[in-house]
Formats: structure tokens, C-alpha cells, sequence
């Protein structure tokens, strides 16, 4: 079949460029030239309670219960949170702290489940074939149950995402399906091979959004991606609502902000959302979740996962149950064939270094990749900036490193903040064209952690002054009332201070009466002991309280 | 000449009596830099500064009779805040040993209900009563330390608070700068260099 030229006279479409960008060797080859293998079962499957921004998920299972494919394992936790599924039938074996695909490098519970073989099913809910007559809220509740989350790899709970008001409506979903990173093919191959999901998904998204249009957007690196979902919408007949349009490959155009500003020239607002511009944009592979989820009712259980790296036998792309650990990936596609220099879980650029091949596959886990000392050389020891500028030439963001990592070298968080370091996207330009090799993306991540803490020890230390303020005036108040009585008792004494020597004798005869009352009650005790003690206690307690509240 | 003198003389005098006036006229009760300063501070009451608690250091400092580099538990951050706000060189650390942020824990076993360290908690983060067993909210607590000497049988010690993926920072990638003299350093040893790492 001839390859349609993405941009024929009548098709051409006006796009726009993002300020910086780099061109990076592409290494797509690796893994491309395959079709998708499903990765063998594991023996063992540890699915963390967060792979999502927001709250994570708590659990719903307890060890040694038998749970079957697509079972809820984990319930989310308020709106921004997702569900949890088993990847497959099997016995919990624990519920514990497991190592997770981080930057810290830290353990967060995982579920761990001890997979029978069987894969068998547990029963889903109803397919919702005419989603077109489906109430908006009602397949978001089917979204959200399904544990759909952003597969891009920032994994937002995607009903929320699709959820932007009444306030802001939406005119345009965007699909991402750049995959600017060099070596991750995932998306290229989930769009060759299963476009009409993808399509359906788009559908679906239309349909919640109540958006008129749909622009998808693929890397002109791709054309046999490009070629299936342009057939795929046709195929739905849906070429009035979807576009296929073939973007410049340049890095990163698979960034959100970015990928709307080539397609429709809007830029997103800082410290914005693109549905504040009415535009959404989601992953190619959410909208192939969301129409499994939505047509046949499956949750979220498996994802397109590239393995690759020269140091890796057979890079090769695999369907893989969420859980999975990227060691059995490792190994199902033959192992390490070269020295390994570095393990990272997503792409050179802005993937996740592992410091072990033992954590599982997450929900945003689309590459494992496997890189050579020659693929990754080390740069050695960073070089004094020579403030060559070259930083804010390639920044997509049309940030300024240079300020920023001044800034930030100095821990002055706040004028980091003032370079609008929040809307910094961490995509390495910058600190991939350095000369000096600054590692300014560490920076600027330092920078950003650092404000949040600070932010939460201000809150705290605002908490701890409230309680402080309360406590001194609980015992003023104490104090006061304690001053109060003491004056009325000395007010009651004083008139009888002024006829003192009067009262010589009352006072002897009062002595005289209370002494008689004392011995007589001596003498009555001696003859019955036990309710006399009886009346002792209570007196004794009172006394304890009054000392409490004193 | 004598007329440029008597001139400069004349306005002088005109605004030497307009900022008198102002003076009285709007003069603002309480001190507002001591305000600043003390929303600048942790508020852990703790007195590690020498002061009896966080308002009186901040009025110390606005006052000039406190250094800038004494609260403990705010570290290098608070000192280079203070001294941003008053406009003034940050000061060295000198003694300060920054230490990680604990909170109270009071052992069940051992405590005998005698609610000294609930009087002493500036925070009131230690619930409990005569006779009765206390403990610490850790949600409350900020690791102040002044429940631990108060406790008679010392049940009192402090826990660090772990650190998970929730509140876990990424490190500060360069390299510390060594203070430029050091009698009498007690400082924990600076960040060893974190090995450069490329963006991925």
C-alpha cells in the first residue's frame, strides 16, 4: 500500500513551532522494526497503591485472599486518586513496602500477589455499547472505576482530567501521540497496532468533553502510525471530527504545552491548564484504555511497554501486566549482552534512573532501557557556567536556565521562583547542550522540592504559633480567674481582720467547740469503723480534681 | 552667603518639625519588624536560642541585641531569611549542628502520669492527666525537646521523623561551601558532593 503523504495539498494544515527544541538521535530503530510481544506472567506481581498523581489508593484486600483478573484490590481515596485492579488471578501474599520506581530510590506499599497461572477473570462490568447516549458523568464513573489514569507517564486520574467544568469548555481534544524521547516506540506501535481502540477511545473523550474536534498528533518519524490512524478514522468515517496531523520530529514535542502550541498556536497560561484554553490532551494509550474500559468494560491491567537500550539482547516492545518486574522483562528479551552503564525506567531524558532491575512495571512505565557506557558516557565533573547562553536558546518553555541555576546555586528560592521555575517541564534541554555539563535540571528539581517544603514548615509553623497563642491564653485565663478568687477570699477575711481583738475569745470557744467535735467523732469511729472510711474516700478525690484544673 | 545659610537653616527646620509631627501623629504601636521577623520563625517555642520562646527572640533581633544565626531548628534557611529581610550579611553558622526533625515519643511503659512534660509543651501536644498515661500527638509535636529533660523518669526520647516519597526532596546537586573559618565547629559533615548525574 502506498504510503499517503501526511500533508497533501488539500490536507496541509498550519502549525506552529515552540520556541528552543533539540534534535536528538532518534534510536527508534531498536525496537520498532517488531511487532508487540505479551510478555510472559509472572510469578509474582507487586502493584504499588500510587501510581497516580493525588491520594493513593487504599486497600481493599487483605493477605491470603484469592483475587481474580480485574479485581478492585484498592479503592481511591477522594476525587483525585484512582482505583486499583489485580493484573491477574492469584493469592495476596502480602501487603507491604516494596521498591517502587522513584528518583528517591524509596520503598511505598505495594499489593503483592502470587499469580496462579490461570489469568482467570473476575466478573466486569457492562460494556456500554452506545456510550453516545450515555449520560458524561456516568462514563466518567466507568473511567475512574476502571483505574484510568494519564499514560504519558505524569498518570492524572483521567476522569478528573476529563471533567474540566462548566466553567471552561472544551472545543478541542488533542491526542499525544509524538513520543518525542528517543528509544521508547510504545506509542508508535499501540498506534499501528490497535488504532481503532485508539479511535473508539477518541470517540468516547469527544463524547464526555462535549468537545466538536479532535486533533491527533504523531512525529512525521512515524509514518506507518500515522498511515494506520489516519485508516482507522476513516475506516469510523469520522474525518470530519479527527485529524491526523504529522508534526516536525523535534524533542520535546510530546509535551503537553508544547504539542497544543504546534497544533493550534494557543499557548497554555503559566502555572496553567490547557483546559483553561479549552483544549484537553491525553495519551494515545488513555484512549485505548478508556475504550477497553468503556466498551467491554476491562480495567486498566496491562500497558505498551518498549525494552531497549543497546545493552539489552532483543529490544522488543511487550504488552505487560501492570506489576510486572522489570527484571522478567529484562530477561524475556534475552537479558544483558553488554555492560550495563545505567538502568532507567522512561526515556533518557526525563526517565527515572533504577538503582535495581527488581521494581515493578507502574501505570506510567512506558520504557525499560537498557544503555551501554557508550550510549551513556560519563560527563565527569561539571565545569563553571561560561554563561554562553546556549540554556535559554533550546528551552521549550522560553524559560531562563541561566538565571534560574544561578539562583538556585545560591538557595535563593525565592528568585527561583520569580524565573517562573514551576513551569519549568524537567524535558533536559538545557543541560543537554550545556559545553560545561551543569547538571541545571537537578537544580531547578532541588529548587522545587525545596518550595514545597518550605511552604509546608511555614503552614506548620503558622499551626504550631495558633496553638501557642491558645495556650498562654488559656493560662491567662487561668491565671485570672485564679487572682479573681484569691481577692474575693481576702475580701470576705478582711472586715473580720478590723474586730480581731474582739473575736480573741470567739476564736478561743470556736477551738474549744471544734476540738469537743473532733474527739467525739474519734469515739464514734472507734465503735464503727466501716462507714466512717467509707466517708473518707470521696473527699480525697475531690481534692486530686481540684488540683487537675488548677 | 549669609542668606544660603539662613535658607538651607529655614528648610531644615521645616522638615525636622513635619517628621516630628509624623512621628507622633503616626506612630504605630508594637514593633512591626519584630512582627516580620517572627512569621519568619519555625514557632517550636523551644528556647534553644536563649530566649524564652520565638516571640522574644524576634523582638531580641528587631531590637539588635540577638544575632541572626540562633534559632536551631529554623538552620541556614531562617538565618539567610532574617537577613534578607533586615538587609543585613548573613552570619556563619558557627555552632549550630543541624539536626533531622524528630518528633516526642513517651514510652507507655515506663511513664508514671505525672504531667510535668504536659505543662511544659509549649504546643500542648501531649494529651494526659494525674495518674493517667500522656502521650504525644505526633501530628502536633515540633520537636522543640523541652518535654525530654522535664520527664522525672525519663521516658521522653526523640524519634526522627522518616522520610518517605511524600516529603522527600531532591538534594541540593553542588557542592556545600566550606565556612571560612573554623575554631570551634561542631557542623555535621557537608553534603558529600552528590556524583553528577545527566538530566535522565
Amino acid at each position: 500500500m502506498k504510503l499517503q503523504t501526511p500533508q497533501t495539498a488539500e490536507q496541509r494544515r498550519k502549525l506552529w513551532h515552540f520556541h528552543g527544541g533539540v534534535h536528538l538521535p532518534e534510536e527508534k530503530y531498536l525496537s520498532n522494526g517488531k511487532p508487540t510481544l505479551d510478555a510472559p506472567l509472572p510469578r509474582q506481581l507487586v502493584i504499588p497503591l500510587q501510581q497516580h498523581i493525588g491520594a493513593p489508593a487504599r486497600a481493599a484486600v487483605t493477605v491470603g485472599d484469592r483475587v481474580l483478573k480485574g479485581q478492585v484490590i484498592a479503592e481511591p481515596q477522594g476525587y483525585i486518586s484512582a482505583t486499583v485492579h489485580a493484573s491477574s488471578s492469584g493469592v495476596v501474599s502480602a501487603i507491604e513496602a516494596r521498591s517502587v520506581p522513584h528518583p528517591s530510590g524509596l520503598t511505598a506499599p505495594c499489593i503483592v500477589i502470587d499469580t496462579d497461572g490461570e489469568d482467570a477473570w473476575a466478573e466486569l462490568p457492562e460494556p456500554i455499547a452506545d456510550f453516545e447516549q450515555a449520560d458524561a458523568n456516568t462514563l466518567r464513573e466507568r473511567i475512574r472505576g476502571s483505574g484510568i489514569v494519564g499514560m504519558g507517564g505524569a498518570s492524572f486520574p483521567s476522569n478528573v482530567k476529563l471533567n474540566p467544568g462548566a466553567d471552561q469548555p472544551i472545543d478541542t481534544l488533542v491526542i499525544n501521540g509524538a513520543e518525542c524521547e528517543p528509544y521508547i516506540t510504545c506509542d508508535d506501535l499501540l498506534m499501528r497496532e490497535r488504532a481503532a481502540d485508539i479511535v473508539d477511545g477518541i470517540r468516547i473523550m469527544l463524547h464526555v468533553l462535549g468537545a466538536g474536534r479532535c486533533l491527533v498528533g504523531i512525529e512525521d518519524n512515524k509514518p506507518e502510525a500515522i498511515l494506520a490512524m489516519q485508516q482507522a478514522v476513516a475506516l469510523r468515517q469520522l474525518g470530519g471530527r479527527i485529524e491526523v496531523v504529522a508534526i516536525p520530529t523535534l524533542y520535546p514535542s510530546g509535551g503537553e504545552k508544547q504539542l497544543i502550541n504546534i497544533l493550534t498556536g494557543k499557548e497554555v497560561p503559566s502555572h496553567g491548564i490547557p483546559a483553561q484554553v479549552g483544549l484537553v490532551c491525553q495519551n494515545v494509550g488513555t484512549a485505548s484504555a478508556v475504550a477497553d474500559a468503556v466498551l467491554r468494560g476491562r480495567p486498566l491491567i496491562e500497558r505498551y511497554v518498549t525494552v531497549t537500550g543497546r545493552a539489552v539482547a532483543s529490544p522488543q516492545n511487550y504488552r505487560v501486566r501492570i506489576g510486572t518486574p522489570a527484571s522478567e522483562l529484562i530477561d524475556a528479551s534475552g537479558g544483558l549482552r553488554a555492560e550495563l552503564a545505567k538502568l532507567v525506567v522512561g526515556g533518557p531524558m526525563m526517565g527515572i534512573k533504577l538503582d535495581s532491575d527488581a521494581v515493578p512495571i507502574t501505570k506510567a512505565a512506558n520504557c525499560i532501557l537498557a544503555l551501554t557506557p557508550q550510549e551513556s558516557p560519563d560527563p565527569g565533573k561539571p565545569l563553571p557556567c561560561i554563561r554562553c547562553g546556549r540554556c535559554a536558546d533550546v528551552c521549550p518553555v522560553n524559560l531562563l536556565p541561566q538565571q534560574m541555576y544561578w539562583h538556585a546555586r545560591a538557595k535563593d528560592i525565592d528568585k527561583v521562583q520569580d524565573y517562573n521555575v514551576f513551569d519549568c517541564i524537567e524535558c533536559g534541554c538545557c543541560a543537554h547542550v550545556c559545553p560545561s555539563h551543569i547538571p541545571l535540571v537537578q537544580y531547578y528539581r532541588y529548587a522545587k522540592t525545596e518550595s514545597w517544603a518550605r511552604e509546608r514548615e511555614k503552614r506548620a509553623a503558622e499551626h504550631a504559633r495558633e496553638r501557642h497563642a491558645a495556650r498562654e491564653a488559656r493560662l491567662e485565663r487561668l491565671e485570672r480567674e485564679r487572682k479573681a478568687k484569691m481577692r474575693q477570699k481576702q475580701a470576705a477575711i478582711a472586715p473580720k481582720g478590723a474586730t480581731a481583738a474582739a473575736d480573741g475569745d470567739a476564736k478561743k470557744a470556736a477551738i474549744e467547740a471544734a476540738r469537743k467535735r473532733a474527739a467525739e467523732k474519734r469515739a464514734a469511729r472507734a465503735v464503727e469503723p466501716a462507714p466512717a472510711s467509707a466517708a473518707v474516700k470521696p473527699r480525697v478525690e475531690s481534692e486530686s480534681v481540684s488540683e487537675e484544673q488548677g | 552667603m549669609l542668606i544660603a545659610i539662613a535658607a538651607v537653616a529655614a528648610l531644615a527646620a521645616v522638615f525636622g518639625l513635619l517628621l516630628g509631627y509624623s512621628a507622633i501623629r503616626f506612630h504605630i504601636d508594637g514593633d512591626p519588624i519584630a512582627d516580620q521577623i517572627d512569621a519568619l520563625l519555625p514557632q517550636s517555642q523551644c528556647g534553644q536560642c536563649g530566649l524564652p520562646g520565638c516571640r522574644p527572640y524576634a523582638e531580641a533581633v528587631a531590637a539588635g541585641q540577638a544575632e541572626i544565626n540562633q534559632c536551631v531548628p529554623g538552620g541556614e534557611a531562617t538565618m539567610l531569611a532574617i537577613a534578607d529581610l533586615l538587609g543585613r550579611e548573613p552570619v556563619a553558622g558557627g555552632e549550630i549542628v543541624e539536626k533531622p526533625k524528630s518528633t516526642a515519643v513517651i514510652d507507655e511503659q515506663v511513664c508514671i502520669g505525672c504531667t510535668k512534660c504536659l505543662s511544659v509543651c509549649p504546643v500542648d501536644a501531649i494529651v494526659g492527666a494525674t495518674k493517667q498515661l500522656h502521650a504525644v500527638i505526633g501530628s502536633e509535636c515540633t520537636g522543640c525537646e523541652l518535654c525530654q529533660p522535664s520527664c522525672p523518669v525519663d521516658c521522653i526520647y526523640m524519634q526522627p521523623i522518616p522520610e518517605h516519597i511524600g516529603n522527600w526532596k531532591w538534594p541540593y546537586p553542588g557542592r556545600q561551601p566550606k565556612p571560612a573559618n573554623q575554631p570551634l565547629v561542631t557542623e555535621a559533615e557537608p553534603e558529600a558532593e552528590v556524583e553528577h548525574r545527566e538530566a535522565a
